[in-house]
């Protein structure tokens, strides 16, 4: 299903990537572990996490990942959303916790796959 | 980053060769010199997946020099049969390599795992993503690492 859905659906505000909001989520992952995003995040995937420095953009980048939700409300730092910008890469604040962010997106997912 | 890149043709295969320079301790440079190897070979015209599971080998192994080294080169070698990537260093080297493979060991330090780094998967990473590889280290000299990604898959690995 397309990003900007799913940011409609959760209210999530949009700092960096607003051109690349059409891109099409197959997928989500949660983790705060670069590596273990890297080894089992896949492309296509939105990825849901509580890091915020801009090492997150690279990882996102070379996975093609669809963008990357902060949770909680936190704020990335500057040099992020710097980075986001040059890269082309969604970061999307919501002000849930990582569990329920997850869940939406899951069945926002699941049910756009069974229609 | 950059270094010198060249083009070459022996015995009819034509070969591409490029050196980087990684900064250790710079984690706000951190993963340009993958990046900068994943658009090189996407614009080789290189599938998507090998070009990913390149980018992995070479983002790993980046994150490590930038985490345990003074300085390191990566050098990437593409010809029709394979992707090769290099990584030397001048960092501490491994005390122990098959303590350093298993997953979840790591001397990174709390800077390093504060930023999600650190968690021991890195090496494993780069096994999996990597047709072979061989690691090679020296205390106090440095470490080598060398990770082949084959075009023609024997043993299809999963994304």
């Amino acid at each position: 299903m397309e990003l900007s859905s799913i940011i409609n659906a959760l209210s999530l505000r949009v700092v960096s990537g607003k051109d690349n909001l059409s891109n099409a989520v197959t997928g989500g992952y949660v983790g705060d572990l670069l590596s273990d995003v890297m080894g089992n995040g896949k492309s296509g995937d939105l990825w849901i996490t509580r890091q915020v420095h801009q090492n997150i953009v690279a990882v996102a980048s070379l996975k093609d990942l669809a963008g990357i939700v902060l949770v909680n409300n936190c704020e990335p730092a500057e040099d992020t959303i710097q980075k986001g910008v040059k890269e082309g890469i969604p970061i999307m604040i919501s002000e849930m916790p990582g569990f329920d962010v997850a869940g939406k997106v899951y069945n926002l997912i699941k049910k756009d796959h069974h229609e | 980053m950059r270094g010198e890149s060249s083009e070459q043709v022996l015995n009819g295969q034509k070969i591409f060769e490029e050196l980087f320079i990684i900064e250790g301790g710079n984690f706000n440079k951190a993963g340009e010199v993958a990046s900068r190897i994943k658009v090189i070979l996407k614009n080789m015209g290189i599938p998507d997946e090998l070009v990913r599971r390149a980018a992995l080998v070479a983002y790993e192994s980046e994150i490590n020099i930038v985490s345990y080294a003074k300085q390191g080169y990566m050098k990437l070698t593409v010809n029709p049969d394979l992707i090769m990537i290099e990584s030397i260093d001048e960092g501490e080297g491994i005390v122990d390599i098959e303590l350093a493979m298993q997953e979840g060991y790591s001397t990174a330090n709390d800077r390093i795992r504060e930023m999600g780094f650190g968690a021991g998967m890195g090496l494993c990473n780069i096994k999996n993503y990597s047709d072979y590889f061989d690691l090679r280290s020296k205390i106090g000299k440095g470490t080598y690492l060398k990770m082949i990604i084959e075009s023609q898959q024997k043993n299809p690995k999963t994304e």
